[in-house]
C-alpha cells in the first residue's frame, strides 16, 4: 500500500467538559472509498469537522500528504484539496445551480478595472460537470430548491470535484434519500474514487457502506474499534460494533434481525 | 441513471409566465404599470404629468429608493436594519452641529458626518454578528440610542431642537453641492424656451423654467441603484450577499466570508440613510430632531414590494427601486387626485400584505414547497 493522503493520529477534541472524541486513528488513502461508520453520538461529525478544519483538535496530529497541518479555517483545508459535503448539503435552494456551484469560488471576469462574475463561464462549466455526472438541468439558472435531493447531493459532489479535492468527505450522503436515489449517489461515489480521489464517507448505514467502501472504521463513543478491509468484515459484525455489542443484539433478538 | 438524463418525465414543462413569475422584481413591474395606469386615468389633469408634477414625486420616490438600496442589500444578506429613520436624523443633526454650532466647514462636516455613521452601522453589525442575536432586536436599540442622541446633543448645546443656517453654511463649499444642487439647467431653460415645459409668467423670475434642473437627490438614488445592482447581479460580492442570507451556515461552509458581507451591507446601509440625510439639510437648510421617523419600515416596504423575501437570500434592487417609484407616485397621487392622505397608510398596508403574500408563493414555487 502507499502513503495514506491523510492521517489523524490520535485524535483528541474536547468541547469544555465533554470528550468528543477520545483517541481516535484513521488513515485515508487516494482512490479508495473510507466509511466512517457510527451510531448517533459517536463522534463522526466532530471527527471530519476536525479533519476540514473547522475544528482544531484538542490533542493529536493530523499528517495530509506527509506534512503535519495545521488549517486555520475550513477555507484552508478547502485549498489544500479537503472538501466536506455536508448532511445538510452545503447548497442555498434559492439560489441557481451555478450560483451554488461556484459559491466562494467565483469566476472573475476582468472589465476594466472592475471585477465581474463571469456567469457565462459559470452556467457552462456546471452544465457540463453536471452531465458529466449524468443529470441533465433544465438550465444553469434553475434554483437548487427544485432538484431533488440525489441530485442535490450530486451537484454538491461535483462542485468539490470540481475544485480539485483530494479528499472527499461526504457526511451522510444518503441518510434522507429514497432507494433510487441512494443508488444514484452510490455510483457518483464510485465514479469520483476512479479518478483517485480519496472518498470518506459517513453514514450509519452499513448496507449503503458495505455497497461502495474499501475500508471500514468504527467509532463508538468517541473512540475507534479500529479499521477493517472490505471482505474481512460481516454487515452483522459492523452492526455490533456500531450499537456498541451488547444490548443490540438483544434488541436485534426480539426484531427477528431486521434491523 | 438514464431516463434521469432525459429529463424527469414527472417535472410539468414550465410555462414563460411562470418563468417571468419567479424573476423578483415582476411585482414591481406589474404595480409600476397600474398605479401609472391609474393616476393617468384619475388625475391626469390635476398637475401630477406636468414638468412640476413629475419632478414632485420623483424627488420623494428619489428619497425612498436612496434608502431602499441599501436596506434592500441588507435584506437580501439576511438582515433587518430599524436604525436607518434614526440615523437619518442623527445625520442630518450632526452636520447642523459641526457646520452650524461648530462652524467647521461644511465639506468637513459632511464627510465626519458619513465616518461617524458609517461606523455606527459597523457597529450594528458587528453585534449582531459577534452575539448571533436577531437583527431586529439589536437594531432596535440603535433606534433609540441615535434618536436619543439627536434630541440631546442639540438641546444641551443650542437649547432647541431644529438648527438651521445650514444652507449659509455650505455657500460656496465644494462638497455640499453634491447633495444639494442641481444640474441640467441649461436644458430645462431650453425646454422652457421650447415651450414644452412651463415656464413662469410674471415676478422677478418670469420666463425661467418652473422646474429648475435635476436635484442631486435624483441622481444619487439613480446611481445607487445601478451601482447596487450592478453589484448584486455581476459581481463575486453579490453571490456572497446572496449566499450570506440563503443559507450563512452554507455560505460559510463554501469559504463566503459571511461576517464581514453582513457588516459592509449594515455600514452600506448606513451611508444610504446619510446620503439621505445630507442631501435632506442641503435641500431645506435645516436639520431636526424629528426627521426620519419611520423612514425605515417605508423602506422595508419598498423592499418587499419589489420582490425580496423578508426571510433573505432573494430579491432584486430593480424590484426595490420600483417599490421605492410606486410609493412615491401613490403619495403625491393622492394629494394630487384630491383624495384624503390618510388613505395612503390604508394603501400601504393594504399593498404590503398583499406583496408578501405573492412572495411567499413565488417562494414556494422556486424551492418546490419547502
Amino acid at each position: 500500500m502507499s502513503d495514506p493522503i491523510i492521517q489523524m493520529k490520535n485524535i483528541e477534541k474536547h468541547f469544555g467538559s465533554v470528550i468528543a472524541l477520545a483517541g481516535v486513528s484513521v488513515d485515508i488513502q487516494a482512490g479508495e472509498c473510507h466509511c466512517l461508520l457510527g451510531d448517533n453520538g459517536a463522534g463522526k461529525s466532530t471527527f471530519i469537522k476536525t479533519m476540514s478544519g473547522v475544528h482544531k483538535p484538542t490533542k493529536g496530529e493530523i499528517v495530509f500528504e506527509g506534512k503535519a497541518m495545521n488549517f486555520a479555517n475550513p477555507r484552508d483545508a478547502i485549498t489544500a484539496g479537503i472538501a466536506t459535503v455536508h448532511q445538510h448539503l452545503g447548497m442555498i435552494p434559492l439560489m441557481s445551480v451555478s450560483r451554488n456551484f461556484f459559491m466562494g469560488n467565483e469566476p472573475i471576469k476582468k472589465f476594466g478595472p472592475i471585477k465581474m462574475f463571469d456567469h457565462d463561464y459559470a452556467n457552462d462549466v456546471a452544465m457540463a460537470e453536471m452531465r458529466k455526472m449524468g443529470i441533465n438541468l433544465r438550465g444553469p439558472d434553475q434554483a437548487v430548491g427544485t432538484l431533488s435531493g440525489g441530485e442535490r447531493q450530486t451537484v454538491a459532489i461535483a462542485r468539490a470535484v470540481h475544485f480539485g479535492a483530494k479528499v472527499l468527505i461526504l457526511d451522510e450522503p444518503t441518510s434522507a434519500l429514497g432507494v433510487r436515489q441512494t443508488a444514484n449517489v452510490l455510483a457518483t461515489i464510485d465514479k469520483v474514487r476512479k479518478q483517485g480521489i480519496a472518498v470518506v464517507f459517513i453514514t450509519h448505514n452499513v448496507r449503503h457502506a458495505m455497497a461502495v467502501g474499501d475500508r471500514f472504521t468504527v467509532l463508538n463513543r468517541g473512540k475507534t474499534l479500529g479499521t477493517a478491509l472490505k471482505g474481512e468484515i460481516t454487515p452483522e459484525e459492523l452492526q455490533d460494533m456500531m450499537a456498541g455489542g451488547q444490548e443490540m443484539a438483544t434488541l436485534e433478538g426480539s426484531l427477528g434481525g431486521t434491523v | 441513471m438514464s431516463d434521469v438524463s432525459n429529463g424527469d418525465e414527472r417535472i410539468k414543462a414550465t410555462s414563460k409566465f411562470r418563468q417571468a413569475l419567479m424573476r423578483p422584481e415582476l411585482g414591481g413591474m406589474v404595480g409600476t404599470v397600474a398605479v401609472f395606469v391609474f393616476f393617468g386615468l384619475f388625475a391626469f389633469d390635476s398637475g401630477m404629468f406636468n414638468s412640476q408634477g413629475v419632478m414632485n414625486w420623483s424627488v420623494v420616490s428619489a428619497q425612498f429608493m436612496i434608502i431602499a438600496v441599501g436596506a434592500c442589500l441588507l435584506m437580501i444578506a439576511g438582515e433587518f436594519d430599524l436604525s436607518v429613520g434614526s440615523m437619518i436624523g442623527f445625520a442630518g443633526m450632526m452636520i447642523a452641529i459641526f457646520g452650524v454650532t461648530l462652524g467647521w466647514p461644511m465639506w468637513i462636516a459632511i464627510l465626519v458626518t458619513f465616518v461617524i455613521c458609517v461606523a455606527f452601522g459597523a457597529l450594528n453589525g458587528y453585534i449582531v454578528v459577534k452575539t448571533g442575536l436577531p437583527s431586529f432586536i439589536v437594531t432596535l436599540a440603535t433606534l433609540f440610542i441615535l434618536r436619543g442622541f439627536t434630541i440631546f446633543i442639540p438641546q444641551t448645546l443650542e437649547r432647541k431642537t431644529i438648527i438651521g443656517g445650514i444652507r449659509e453654511a455650505a455657500e460656496g463649499d465644494w462638497l455640499a453641492p453634491i447633495f444639494g444642487a442641481e444640474i441640467g439647467k441649461p436644458i430645462f431653460v431650453w425646454l422652457g424656451d421650447m415651450g414644452i415645459i412651463n415656464v413662469f409668467e410674471r415676478g422677478n423670475r418670469a420666463g425661467e423654467p418652473v422646474v429648475n434642473g435635476i436635484p442631486m437627490l435624483i441622481v444619487w438614488a439613480l446611481g445607487l441603484v445601478i451601482v447596487g445592482h450592478f453589484i448584486l447581479t455581476r459581481t463575486r460580492f453579490g453571490n456572497w450577499i446572496y449566499a450570506a442570507g440563503g443559507d450563512a451556515d452554507a455560505a460559510r461552509n463554501a469559504g463566503v466570508p459571511v461576517s464581514s458581507v453582513k457588516i459592509r451591507m449594515f455600514m452600506f446601509t448606513a451611508f444610504c440613510a446619510t446620503v439621505f440625510a445630507v442631501c435632506q439639510v442641503m435641500e431645506f437648510g435645516s436639520a431636526g430632531a424629528d426627521r426620519g421617523i419611520l423612514k425605515e419600515f417605508e423602506a422595508i416596504i419598498a423592499v418587499v414590494i419589489g420582490g425580496a423575501l423578508l426571510t433573505g437570500g432573494y430579491g432584486s434592487v430593480i424590484g426595490a427601486a420600483l417599490g421605492a417609484l410606486i410609493f412615491g407616485v401613490v403619495q403625491q397621487g393622492l394629494f394630487f387626485a384630491n383624495v384624503e392622505s390618510s388613505l395612503f397608510r390604508v394603501f400601504l398596508g393594504v399593498i404590503l400584505l398583499a406583496a408578501v403574500i405573492l412572495n411567499t408563493y413565488i417562494r414556494r414555487t422556486i424551492t418546490g414547497e419547502r
